[in-house]
Parts: structure tokens; C-alpha cells; sequence
């Protein structure tokens, strides 16, 4: 482990990414870390003014993990010293996070903590919606996706306005995604329009890309409707008022149980078709279908992890403790690809490095992970960073920055007079 | 409402009579943002009367937010005492005088800026009440005087062209699929940043592009009482870094210091703060099983059940149902039995490691030691929807209607709950009523205990927070068993 902190972690890269700029700036030197050693020991409220001093910490610790959380109105390390009233979080990348777990009760290949490339595709579907909705309704550009190691993903964004939302703002934006609702007790769990009434756009331009992939994880390849448990679940999200299509449906596959999956979503549909155009029921049954589309394929999200500034969230580059895996980034463009099996464990990293070291000699430390699997990944982080970088420098030569900076200095002169104070 | 362009074409040509018509006043809107304070001399009695009787105000809006009424009762409340403090009248009632009454209204909001701005705390609360008086009486206002009102102000709206209408019609009309006899071609739309209306963007009401939101005029008001509350949080936010420097004045700082306390000691207590050492006797880990049967409410049961299931909770799980049993006089000590021994199937260790100082914690003895009360059902059912997996949440109100009547039959037909209580339980829960639903389960189960229907907990009070659910069904249990003991001790001296 201290070998990876020592020679391959990017501390360079995630500096920069943090950071927005090459110099220091509040965004790193304010910014809380917090370690996990071994044995669960937990160091909140740590925070270093520049990437090499980050590093050596992280050496002398050497924790299994550590994550990354809000940038505070004071050094987080200065906590004990400030008064509480001047120590607020007050910048953070808005973050999501979605976990296999809240898929476990409609996947039907593996469950808990186990993940395969066929489940990853929930994950993957998830990706495809949420980039897409984050970029064109929001006009959000820094989307930075990162495997969290096992069976899930993060999302972390940067862009400077997403960096100022106040926690009732990100609150708003995770109801805005969020479709799925209701615990273990609650068998339907799509609740987003009136009626029978149309879908809210939102929702209804992720619909048809899910439909597709409804079919072919679904009904294909999960096969979740095979079981009677798996049937009598998607009867129970028909209204009552259709009481006539569970009744006839319930018969056809009590004395055919056997039929597939696709075998009986077509049976549901037939039904519909054949009901009276026009009626009441025949309109709340086509909402019923798009809902049940919705249920099985819509983006779970764990909405805690993303409503308040002071969340934390594991650093990109970590290690999982359980998996060994690296947390590398992901781009959205080819999750379809991504195969969460494929990912270097620490094991094959230090492996692979010792391989390259007796090629060459050893030189510089800092390129040693340019010889490993890990370079497209740290290459990934550098490019998301260097956007970042340069949408900075644009704004202060537009002039906008310079306000930032102003803003930055009467900060520091008030933060400077609360600390007179005491 | 509309750029400053347009609006000053607007005006010249329809509201230029009805401006002269209210020239003589030096307010001329009910409504005020409260953007420039009062600027004129006003003696210390004044400064302190109009910030009383707006306090007056505040105070019962605010309790009405505990109590959990409605918004059409506390409207009715806040009206009333407005009458009788604080009154503002329309610029059409003539017989009064609308410039005191304004600048009595004008003077008391920022006397009282100056006396909330000291703590977050005050902040939020102050903001809270001052949206709800700022609505009500938009609510309230003559649908003229309050065009008005917007058209003095420039909100920063871009008005939706035509054509991009048109080009998104189908979104538009979806987004406000809730809104009354909707017509797309009869809607004005404008577009703001969508971090100003986070209210509607959680509830999906608009149509978000590019980090744009597009909002139908009717909506406007969510865009006023948004502006005004972020106006007065930035607001309050400066006065409190300014106010050090107003400390020299000996006279006004006692006057604030009174104002923040009556705030505070206005709202009456809620049940949840009262503390845990008024239930008597004390309880152990071992008493739980057998208090769970008799007294607990339906979401304390559901939580007691899926622990001795699953020998687990979630997180949120474990703070309700470990918060609500603090509150009913289980010590820390009994409560790191209870919990241990509940999580039978997690080795010492981790149980030590991982869960020890949260209980520790929400018993006041980890972290920032805060002493946190128990959930009540305002809290459980407005707090954080159970996702899937968890078994937090109300019943009522987070079961589905089968599961719901499978869970109270199995729970509560040995207290005397049968198949034909159902229908009136569920119509209660269909129509939202989840507190009356509570209520009525409970004078069912309590019926042998002499309570008849409409009682409630006591008085006809219905259940609010879970824990008054369980101390009144103890009461009424201790009641009973005094009375069976004082007979049978009658029955031995007889014989």
C-alpha cells in the first residue's frame, strides 16, 4: 500500500482537479480530507496547503482510504482554534453516488456485494441518464465519473456554479432526478405524474433510451419476470382499477408459468391493445407501462450523499479495502465498455512496476505510473483537470475572475477579524 | 415580471391613472420587499412597541408551524392577530391611515432584523415566519394593487419568445401538467436561473434547459417568495456582521436581547423536548419486547419487528427507533444492551467499531454533545423517504395499502383491532390524514381501557409525536392495574 501512495498515486493530477489552478488557492488549502487508517481509526479535518505536503502525509499514515469533502470557510485543521460560527462549509463539488445494493431487489444474477458485467449494466444505463440530464438540463460541463472499487460509481461535478449551491439547491436538483421513491413496504415506487396525465419532460426524454434497454436487460437478460415472485411483483404495480388485466394475466401464467420474460411483457401489452381506445383505463395502462419501465431501469440514487456540502466521498485513486481495485475514472461516452473486472488491483500495479523497473532503470519517481495500466486513467484525470484549468483562466481574462478574487480577500479580512476577536 | 424596457412601456400606456390615483402615499404597496431601512427618527418606545406587536405575529405563525395546522388554518390565525397588532390594509381603504400603519409595519421588520440576526438559528426561524407573513398577505392582496407591487420592482425575468414557445411547446405543456385549464397559447413564460426556484425544480414543475428554468407567469409567486427570502437572508446576514459596531447604544441592546428572548419563549414547548426522566420507573433492555406489544405505535412496532427479523437496521432505522427509545427512559447503559444484544449476528468488534458512538453519540456523550430529541411525526413524515431496503418512514404513510392492513392486522388483532376497523383506517390514509389514522388504531387498542372513539390520546388530542403515543398507553395501563389492585385488595379484606 505504501508503495502505490509512494509511486503511482496522482496526487499531482487530483491537486490540480481540486484545486482549479496550479497555485494554491482556498479550494485545496481549505479543503477537508479525512483518513481511515487501519483498525477503523478515522482522522477527520485534515488539510494541506500544497499537493507535496498532502503526499508526505498520506505517506506517514498510509491509510487504507481517504476521502474528500467540502472546502470550509477556515484551514479544516485549524478547527479546534477557530470559533464554530466561522468554520462553515461553504464550496463543494456536487456529488452523487449509486450502489448495485439499491438494485437488489430487481436484479436477479447476483446480490449484496457481489457485481458482474451483466449487472454493471444497471450502472451503466444509470450513467447514460444522469450525464445526459446533468449536461443538457443543467448545462453542467466538469462531469467527472469515478468507479467507487466495487459495485457502484461517483460522480463528482466542478463546474463554479455547482461549486457555490447551498445545500437546498442540491436538494432540489436530487428531487429533480429522482424518480424512485419509497421503502421495502411500497410495491410501486414510480410516482411522478397526475393520473394518467404525461410524463414531466424530464423523466419523458430518459423514457425512450430506457425502454431499450428495458427489453434487452430486463426481459433478456435478467429475466425478471421468470419466477412467480418476479410476476406477482410487476401484477402488484397494475392499478386496481385494471383489475380485469391482472385477473386474465394472473390465469394465462398460473397455467403457463414457464413463458419468458418478453414472452409475458407481450401479454401485457396484448391486453392493452385490446383494450376500448379511448377509455379511461386503456389510457391509465399505458402510464402503467411507462411507469414499470421507469421502476426497472430508472438511476438509483443514494440521495443523503449528495443533499449536504459537508458529505464525504471517497478520493479518486483510492484503493477499496475489500476488492483491492483502483478507483479510476470512467468515461461516460464508453461505459457500455467499462468492465468493472478489468480494473488494475494494487497487487498487478506493483507487479507491473516491478516488471518495467527491471527494463529501465529507475528514474524520476513521479513517471513510474506511466509505466503501468493505471496511465490512461491518470491521463483521464489530467485532461478533466486541464478543462477545468483553462475555463479558469478564461473567466479572469473576461474579468469575471477578478471579482472572485476580490470576494476571496473580504473573506480573508473578516475571517482575520473573527480571529482578532477571540 | 418584465424588463425595465417593457415594463416602462407597459405602464404609459394603462396604469398611469391608477399611480396618480396613490400618489399622496408616501408607502405606495401593502406588499414591501424591505429593501431601504427606515431612515426617520422614531422614539425608543416606538422602536420598541412596532417590533413587540410584529413579534406578536411572528410568534403565532411560528407555533402554528409547530403545532403542524394547516395553512389555511394558520393563515386564518395569522390574520386575526395581524388585525388586532399589526394591522396593513389594501391602498383602497381609505378611512385609515396606510402610511402609519406601513411604516409601522416597515419600522417593526427591521427592529426585529436587528434583534434575529445574531445566531443561525434566530436567522432561520425569523426568515421562515417573515415568508409565511410576506405570503399570506400576497395571498390576501387585491389581485391590482399586488401587478403593482411587481411591476415597482425589477425582478431580473427574461420573458420567452414566442418562437421558443413553440419550439417546446410539448415540454412546456408537460412541466405544468398540475396547473388548472393549462393552455400553452394563453401562457406567458420566463426564464430564470434554476437555482433561483429550487422549490419547483424539486417538484419537477418547470422545464429545465441549459441550467435555464422555465417558469409560467402563474408560478410567479414561487418566484417572489423565493427572491424575498434570499433577499432576506443576505440581508440578515449583514446586519449580523455589522451589528458589533451598534453596540455602543446602551438603550437599544437591552431591548434586542428581550425581543430574541420572547422569540424563543413564545413557541410553545414541543413534546419532544420534554424531558426523558419524566417516565416513571425505569426501563431495561428486557422490558422492550414486552412494551413493543403494548404500547408502541404502528412505526415503532414495524422497527421492533424488523430488527428481531433481520438482527439489523438502517441507519436512519436506528436513529428513530433509538431516539424514541431514549425519550422513553431507557439509560445508555440499557440502550447498548438492547442494541447489542438486538445485533446478534455482528461480531463485538464491529459492533464496538461502527455503532457504539452513534448510540453514545445520540444519547449527547460523542461529538458536538448535542442532547437531540425524538423524531416526532411532523419529523417522520415529511423527513427522509424510505428508500429501498430501509424500514424507517410512518406506515401509513410509507406501506402500500395491502401491506399496510396485512402489518395492522398482524400487529394489533390481539389488542382488539378486527378486519371491520380497516375501512375507516384506510379512507383516513387515502385522504392523508396519516396522524388520524394513528389516533384511531390507538383507541381501538385502547378501547378496554375505556377510551372511546374521538378521544384520542387524551382530550380528543390526536397522536403527533410517538412517543406521547407510548406514555399515554403506559398511563393508561398503570391506571388500570391500580384500579385492579385496589379491588383485589378490597376483595382480601372482605374475606
Amino acid at each position: 500500500m505504501l508503495a502505490f501512495y509512494r509511486r503511482l498515486y496522482p496526487f499531482k493530477s487530483v491537486f490540480h482537479w481540486l484545486n482549479h489552478g496550479h497555485t494554491p488557492t482556498r479550494l485545496f488549502t481549505h479543503r477537508e480530507l479525512a483518513f481511515t487508517l487501519k483498525g477503523d481509526v478515522y482522522l477527520r479535518y485534515n488539510s494541506f496547503n500544497t499537493a507535496e505536503e498532502m503526499k508526505k502525509q498520506v505517506c506517514t499514515l498510509n491509510p487504507t482510504r481517504f476521502e474528500i469533502g467540502p472546502v470550509y470557510s477556515a484551514r479544516p485543521r485549524d478547527k479546534k482554534t477557530v470559533r464554530p460560527a466561522a468554520f462553515k462549509p461553504t464550496l463543494r463539488e456536487l456529488v452523487f453516488d449509486i450502489d448495485m445494493t439499491d438494485y437488489d431487489s430487481i436484479r436477479t444474477c447476483c446480490s449484496d456485494a457481489a457485481i458482474c458485467s451483466r449487472c454493471w449494466t444497471f450502472i451503466a444505463i444509470a450513467v447514460r441518464v444522469l450525464d445526459k440530464a446533468l449536461r443538457s438540463q443543467f448545462g453542467y460541463k466538469h462531469l467527472l465519473w469515478v468507479y467507487s472499487g466495487r459495485r457502484g460509481i461517483h460522480l463528482w461535478i466542478s463546474d463554479k456554479e455547482v461549486m457555490e449551491l447551498t445545500d437546498d439547491q442540491r436538494k432540489a436538483i436530487v428531487g429533480w432526478l429522482t424518480v424512485i421513491a419509497g421503502g421495502k413496504e411500497m410495491n410501486k415506487k414510480v410516482n411522478v405524474r397526475l393520473g394518467s396525465k404525461p410524463l414531466p419532460p424530464s423523466v419523458q426524454m430518459a423514457l425512450e433510451p430506457l425502454a431499450e434497454a428495458f427489453t434487452e436487460l430486463i426481459l433478456e437478460d435478467q429475466d425478471c419476470f421468470a419466477s412467480k415472485e418476479g410476476w406477482e411483483t410487476l401484477l402488484r404495480l397494475i392499478p386496481d382499477k385494471c383489475e380485469s388485466v391482472t385477473a386474465s394475466l394472473r390465469r394465462t401464467w398460473g397455467k403457463d408459468p414457464d413463458r419468458s420474460s418478453l414472452e409475458k411483457w407481450d401479454d401485457l401489452k396484448r391486453e392493452v391493445k385490446g383494450m376500448e381506445k379511448g377509455t379511461f383505463q386503456r389510457a391509465l395502462m399505458m402510464a402503467t407501462i411507462e411507469d414499470i419501465i421507469l421502476q426497472y431501469t430508472y438511476p438509483r440514487l443514494d440521495a443523503e450523499v449528495s443533499k449536504h456540502r459537508n458529505h464525504l466521498l471517497k478520493a479518486p485513486f483510492c484503493i477499496h479495502p475489500k476488492t483491492g481495485r483502483v478507483c479510476v475514472p470512467v468515461d461516460p461516452n464508453d461505459i457500455d465498455r467499462f468492465d468493472p473486472e478489468k480494473v488494475p488491483t494494487v497487487t498487478q500495479l506493483l507487479g507491473e512496476l516491478d516488471r518495467a523497473g527491471e527494463d529501465v532503470k529507475p528514474d524520476e519517481h513521479h513517471s513510474d505510473w506511466e509505466k503501468t495500466s493505471l496511465k490512461p486513467y491518470i491521463e483521464m484525470l489530467d485532461r478533466h483537470a486541464a478543462g477545468l484549468m483553462e475555463e479558469v483562466r478564461q473567466n479572469i481574462r473576461n474579468g469575471t475572475g477578478m471579482s472572485v478574487l476580490r470576494f476571496q480577500l473580504s473573506i480573508d479580512v473578516t475571517n482575520a477579524l473573527f480571529e482578532l476577536q477571540i | 415580471m418584465f424588463s425595465a424596457r417593457d415594463r416602462n412601456a407597459f405602464s404609459k400606456k394603462s396604469n398611469i391613472p391608477q399611480v396618480e390615483k396613490y400618489s399622496n402615499l408616501k408607502y405606495s404597496h401593502r406588499l414591501n420587499f424591505y429593501d431601504r431601512p427606515p431612515i426617520d427618527d422614531i422614539t425608543i418606545e416606538d422602536f420598541e412597541t412596532c417590533a413587540l406587536d410584529r413579534l406578536r405575529v411572528l410568534a403565532e405563525i411560528e407555533s402554528s408551524f409547530v403545532r403542524n395546522r394547516s395553512w389555511e388554518e394558520l393563515k386564518s390565525v395569522a390574520l386575526t392577530q395581524s388585525e388586532k397588532y399589526l394591522p396593513v390594509h389594501a391602498s383602497t381603504a381609505i378611512a385609515v391611515d396606510r402610511d402609519a400603519e406601513r411604516k409601522k409595519d416597515h419600522v417593526g421588520h427591521f427592529v426585529l432584523r436587528l434583534a434575529f440576526c445574531r445566531s443561525e438559528e434566530l436567522r432561520r426561524r425569523f426568515v421562515k415566519s417573515e415568508m409565511a407573513l410576506f405570503r399570506i398577505r400576497w395571498d390576501t392582496d387585491d389581485r391590482v394593487e399586488r401587478e403593482e407591487f411587481l411591476n415597482s420592482r425589477d425582478f431580473d425575468w427574461i420573458p420567452v419568445s414566442e418562437s421558443e414557445i413553440k419550439e417546446h411547446a410539448e415540454e412546456l405543456t408537460a412541466a405544468a401538467g398540475g396547473l388548472k385549464d393549462f393552455k400553452i397559447e394563453n401562457e406567458k413564460f420566463y426564464k430564470v436561473k434554476w437555482t433561483r426556484v429550487p422549490d419547483l425544480v424539486e417538484r419537477r414543475r418547470v422545464f429545465l434547459k441549459g441550467g435555464m428554468a422555465y417558469v409560467p407567469a402563474r408560478e410567479q409567486s414561487s418566484l417572489v417568495f423565493q427572491e424575498f427570502q434570499s433577499n432576506l437572508e443576505k440581508a440578515l446576514e449583514l446586519t449580523a456582521k455589522a451589528l458589533p459596531r451598534l453596540d455602543e447604544d446602551t438603550r437599544i441592546v437591552p431591548i434586542l436581547d428581550n425581543l430574541s428572548q420572547g422569540f424563543l419563549a413564545g413557541v410553545s414547548s414541543e413534546w419532544s423536548t420534554a424531558s426523558s426522566s419524566e417516565s416513571t420507573g425505569k426501563i431495561t433492555a428486557e422490558m422492550i419486547d414486552d412494551m413493543a406489544r403494548k404500547h408502541f405505535p404502528m412505526c415503532m412496532r414495524h422497527l421492533h419487528e424488523c430488527l428481531r427479523r433481520d438482527r439489523h437496521l438502517k441507519h436512519h432505522g436506528r436513529l428513530q427507533y433509538g431516539l424514541f427509545l431514549k425519550v422513553l427512559g431507557l439509560s445508555i447503559e440499557e440502550a447498548i444492551t438492547f442494541w447489542r444484544r438486538s445485533f446478534s449476528q455482528i461480531q463485538d468488534d464491529k459492533f464496538n467499531k461502527e455503532y457504539r458512538y452513534n448510540i453514545r453519540h445520540s444519547y449527547g456523550l460523542e461529538g458536538k454533545r448535542a442532547n437531540y430529541a425524538a423524531k416526532s411525526c411532523v419529523q417522520i413524515l415529511t423527513g427522509e423517504t424510505p428508500g429501498p431496503g430501509d424500514s424507517h418512514g410512518c406506515p401509513y404513510r410509507h406501506f402500500s395499502q395491502e401491506n399496510l392492513s396485512s402489518a395492522l392486522l398482524a400487529t394489533y388483532s390481539s389488542q382488539g383491532l378486527t378486519q371491520a376497523d380497516l375501512p375507516e383506517i384506510l379512507h383516513a390514509v387515502k385522504s392523508q390524514h396519516y396522524h388520524v389514522a394513528c389516533t384511531r388504531v390507538f383507541e381501538i387498542t385502547h378501547a378496554r381501557d375505556g377510551v372511546y372513539k374521538g378521544e384520542g390520546v387524551g382530550g380528543g388530542e390526536s397522536v403527533t409525536h410517538p412517543n406521547q403515543y407510548a406514555a399515554r398507553s403506559r398511563e393508561l395501563e398503570k391506571a388500570r392495574l391500580e384500579t385492579m389492585k385496589a379491588e383485589s385488595d378490597g376483595d382480601i379484606v372482605m374475606s
